[in-house]
């Protein structure tokens, strides 16, 4: 690496937050990502935030087309992509318009002075240009000419100039790097394998992104350079990774801890189209998927494929699963396993495909007709997504069910380090299919009976092409046992009841509540899903300024934790909150009439620790805590 | 599957009570296809029976093979699930017209152009009756019913024609008052690799009586039924004196062969590349009330959906080896913490 300026010697610091910004075609998701690609090769922990527009072009340059990327590397663990960025690179005047609110005071903004022409300007909403009229004061503020430095370095390669000029984010990518003193061969790596074949894509990226790592030397920016040393990690082998990945990979993992070939049916929708294309991938490992018409073939499909042995799992989000409700009703009754995957985004209706909320808790509880309940599980981090994936097949494969589970827009972009599990230690999940008949009808012939249930109240799976074992299952309501169309009023109340109840008792089968932080504490924090990270940072700072506090979060919303009422009554202060306007708070005052707090934020945005922390206090005033 | 054990229709039926109406045209398919599965040489363990809801959807409960009743016009898409995930199986699809051609239509024809290999039969009676008698989207113009006290005013579909329309590889049609001709049909399509479909003219004795008397009253047949056979001339009538030509226009039209001679007829290829002819074909009559053809309008070869899915999955196991959970788990970039 000669040819690249020696990474400078910065002071230490245990943790920046950098948030990219500039135009959707600006490349800012791209940007971000490799930093923190680098970052986590680097050693760092880390957690990061993507945020984009629905719109794949959204019109140039106005402040509806800002994408930004948000990342907090740092030398102690972290659970959240930080509250405040300490750096903002605006690449346009909307980038830094939308953006520089969310700056912490006497933050760096790095701008690309050449995108701060009158027409930018204009279009987002700047009267007068904020580089000059003294705005910007508060802050440390570098100003780089980036098109016309990326420009004149790509002159003399085989590039046109208006080719040259895409390759600016790698421009701003180098300087932030050097910046941050972090190395530069993944990138460069990761530059000349993702455009092998594009010899001038790969001299332009390279030529800007070592331009712009030369540039903070010579333009004598060292005492900006800051240093983030390597987190004190576990030992262990660490990846990148984010939700809908882990998720994906969950999956896989459930497939083969089970033996059991996955089938995946799926119609594509922002933000869970990517478990799909991840999935897509693996056909190696005996997965099959089907790009379905549209949502409701996509979940009818893979019914098929679960009544057929299969390992069952559709993908979506919220309007997804409304499309889906009629068929996973069809699967509650017809008891077949099957994991409906939901990565919640703000709604209703289309609503902020590419933001997160997390709204469809109720839904995934109550939206179907019917009495119809399933098990509900969420993941509360990217990398746990794996965990939750092979959890929500556990209990469907195990108990015949579907599961719903739970993941979010922020979960399945947000990345983070993960430390791989050993492969070998990963859970089995035992599933036999039922190869014999299983009682004897009154003239004393054997005979099979589908919905005759074991001790968990779980019925056989028979699977077509089993000798003697042929059955038909349906909607209508079945008989006790034999599963025949039964309109007996009695068998119907039964079949209601173990229906219920046989999802009830799945509570002994999952871990009890897991207290963090004060057990004797008077407060409790209570969450689920993707609040996880600014929770445990709220909490962690509150215990810090001695404040006593518990955090307990719930991966299972359906069934709750047996011990769950118990643990919640302990507490005087039960907080919840919730990316929703208070739905796990309703929940648990109408299961355990504790009188839970909600705080509640639907912004499309997750929360910080901040705001937590500021929320929490404030309900706590004037109480004895 | 060859070699099935010798079965009669009695080991095809189940125990259950069938809950048709009395003289529904639904117990003459259902008896067809009973007595027709022993012939076809494979096991009831094999086969799948698959519907989704009205009265035609009924039929799994009454068939001793595995089976599933599942929702309103889905049917196609719960079976295309299982004969991918399953192509060692037998899979039937079950449905009436509003099942199929109204809520379940986009499932039709998506199963259909990608060519999965399941038998849909699809019992057309014109009508709703499992509601009690509403419009269907096969009913013509100017139907009255309960929903439609001035009668109805869409336009209907043409099963066949939306199937051929839909690049289905075999397409055919039959009626509930032949049983012979049913069994023929549904054999066809059995043997067929891909999606077939097969309409069945039934009738609904409550609330569409009589529908298709004006072509099967067996009176009727010679004059009304065009039986489409491969590689013959296409004729009909009670003396054999009608048949379909392609007239100087290009349409397909019937004619009197004495006025365009033997020779004009149009021979039948259901073979043909180009649907265009077996679209023709289908659009001869608008309503079974005039000449209408049965048979099969089309059965081309093309490639079989879980065939080419199995056949992606086996040759990304050649090219990468078998699923290494360890190793996927390490494909991104990762670094060692001492």
């Amino acid at each position: 690496m000669t040819d690249v300026a020696d990474a400078p010697v910065g002071r230490d610091v245990d943790r920046v937050v950098i948030r990219f910004a500039g135009d959707s075609g600006d490349g800012m998701q791209l940007t971000g990502d490799r930093f923190t690609s680098a970052s986590a090769l680097f050693g760092n922990d880390l957690a990061t935030l993507p945020e984009f527009p629905a719109e794949i072009r959204a019109p140039q340059g106005t402040l509806a087309g800002v994408s930004a990327f948000q990342v907090q590397i740092s030398s102690e663990p972290v659970s959240t992509p930080g509250d405040e960025p300490t750096v903002l690179v605006a690449m346009n005047p909307a980038a830094l318009k939308s953006d520089l609110s969310r700056l912490a005071g006497g933050g760096t903004v790095i701008v690309n002075e050449d995108a701060f022409e009158e027409r930018n300007l204009e279009k987002a909403g700047y009267a007068d240009n904020p580089l000059e009229d003294g705005s910007l004061d508060g802050y440390t503020l570098i100003e780089i000419p980036m098109t016309k430095l990326t420009r004149e370095v790509c002159a003399e390669l085989d590039v046109k100039p208006r080719d040259a000029e895409r390759s600016k984010n790698f421009f701003a990518l180098g300087l932030v790097s050097w910046m941050y003193t972090r190395p530069t061969e993944p990138t460069l790596d990761w530059i000349s394998e993702k455009f092998a074949g594009r010899d001038n894509v790969i001299a332009a990226n390279t030529a800007a992104f070592k331009a712009g790592h030369a540039y903070g030397e010579t333009a004598e920016l060292g005492s900006h350079v800051v240093s983030v040393p390597p987190a004190k990690l576990d030992p262990g082998t660490y990846t990148n990774i984010n939700g809908n990945t882990a998720l994906s990979w969950g999956l896989v993992a459930a497939s083969q801890q089970s033996g059991i070939p996955m089938f995946l049916g799926s119609y594509p929708i922002t933000p869970a189209s990517d478990i799909l294309h991840e999935l897509a991938k693996h056909k190696n490992f005996g997965v099959r998927t089907f790009q379905a018409e549209d949502e409701i073939a996509a979940v009818s499909s893979a019914i098929g494929a679960a009544y057929g042995g299969h390992l069952a799992v559709t993908t979506t989000s919220g309007p997804g699963v409304a499309l889906k409700g009629e068929a996973i009703g069809l699967a509650v009754s017809l008891e077949l396993p099957l994991i409906v995957v939901d990565i919640q985004r703000g709604g209703p209706s289309t609503g902020l495909p590419t933001k997160t909320e997390a709204s469809d808790l109720l839904m995934a509880m109550y939206g179907r007709h019917g009495e119809s309940p399933m098990p509900v599980v969420a993941a509360y981090s990217p990398s746990q997504c794996f965990d939750a994936a092979i959890e929500a097949a556990r209990l469907a494969l195990t108990y015949m069910t579907p599961v719903m589970l739970l993941s979010d827009g922020y979960l399945a972009n947000g990345s983070e380090p993960w430390k791989l599990p050993d492969v070998a230690s990963l859970p089995t999940i035992d599933v036999s299919f039922a190869t014999e008949p299983n009682a004897m009808s009154e003239d004393g012939e054997p005979i099979f009976l589908p919905f005759l249930r074991d001790d968990t109240l779980t019925r056989p799976w028979a699977v077509p092409g089993t000798d003697d074992l042929m059955h038909r299952v349906g909607g209508l309501e079945k008989a006790d046992g034999s599963g025949n169309v039964s309109y007996d009023p009695a068998n119907h109340a039964l079949m209601t009841e173990l229906r219920q109840k046989r999802i009830e008792q799945i509570a002994k089968d999952i871990p009890p509540t897991s207290v963090e932080g004060d057990a004797d504490a008077s407060v409790a924090i209570v969450g689920w899903g993707s609040t996880w990270g600014a929770i445990r940072g709220a909490v962690r700072r509150m215990r810090a300024d001695g404040q006593k506090m518990a955090h307990v979060h719930l991966t299972h919303l359906n069934p709750f934790p047996e011990d769950l009422g118990d643990v919640l009554r302990g507490f005087d202060h039960v907080i919840v909150p919730e990316l929703n306007m208070g739905q796990l708070v309703k929940l648990l005052r109408a299961e355990y009439l504790v009188d839970a707090k909600p705080i509640n934020k639907v912004m499309g945005q997750p929360f910080t620790a901040a705001e937590l922390e500021r929320e929490i206090l404030a309900r706590l005033e004037g109480t004895e805590v | 599957m060859a070699n099935a054990p010798a079965t009669t229709k009695k080991d095809w039926a189940t125990d259950q009570e069938v809950r048709w109406c009395p003289g529904c045209g639904d117990y003459s398919i259902l008896t067809a296809v009973q007595l027709m599965m022993p012939e076809l040489d494979v096991r009831r363990e094999d086969t799948v029976f698959i519907s989704g809801i009205g009265c035609a959807a009924r039929f799994p409960y009454y068939m001793n093979t595995y089976g599933m009743h599942s929702i309103h016009g889905r049917s196609p898409a719960f079976a295309t699930g299982l004969a991918m995930a399953r192509p060692d199986l037998d899979v039937w699809v079950i449905g009436g017209d509003g099942d199929m051609l109204s809520i379940g239509g986009n499932h039709l024809i998506h199963a259909l152009r990608r060519n999965v290999n399941v038998n849909i039969l699809l019992f057309n009676n014109m009508i709703y009756g499992l509601t009690k008698g509403q419009y269907s989207p096969t009913s013509e113009v100017g139907k009255v019913t309960k929903s439609s006290p001035y009668g109805s005013i869409d336009q209907p579909f043409n099963a066949v024609s939306l199937a051929l329309g839909a690049e289905a590889s075999f397409v055919a049609r039959t009626h509930d008052m032949d049983r012979k001709h049913m069994q023929e049909m549904f054999r066809r399509a059995h043997a067929h690799e891909g999606a077939s479909l097969v309409e069945v003219f039934q009738n609904c004795n409550v609330f569409n009586d009589g529908q298709f008397d004006m072509i099967n009253k067996r009176a009727n047949r010679d004059a009304m039924l065009i039986n489409l056979v491969h590689g013959e001339p296409i004729r009909f009538g009670a003396e054999n004196e009608r048949g379909v030509v392609v007239d100087d226009a290009g349409n397909v039209v019937i004619a009197e062969i004495s006025d365009v001679g033997e020779d004009a007829l149009l021979v039948h290829d259901e073979h043909r590349p180009d649907p265009a002819v077996s679209f023709a074909l289908s659009r001869l009559a608008a309503s079974p009330h005039s000449p209408t053809p049965v048979g099969v309008f089309r059965s081309v070869d093309r490639s079989e959906y879980a065939t080419e899915a199995t056949n992606q999955l086996a040759a990304a196991q050649e090219a990468k080896g078998p699923g290494d959970l360890a190793a996927l788990l390490r494909s991104n970039p990762t670094w060692d913490v001492a």
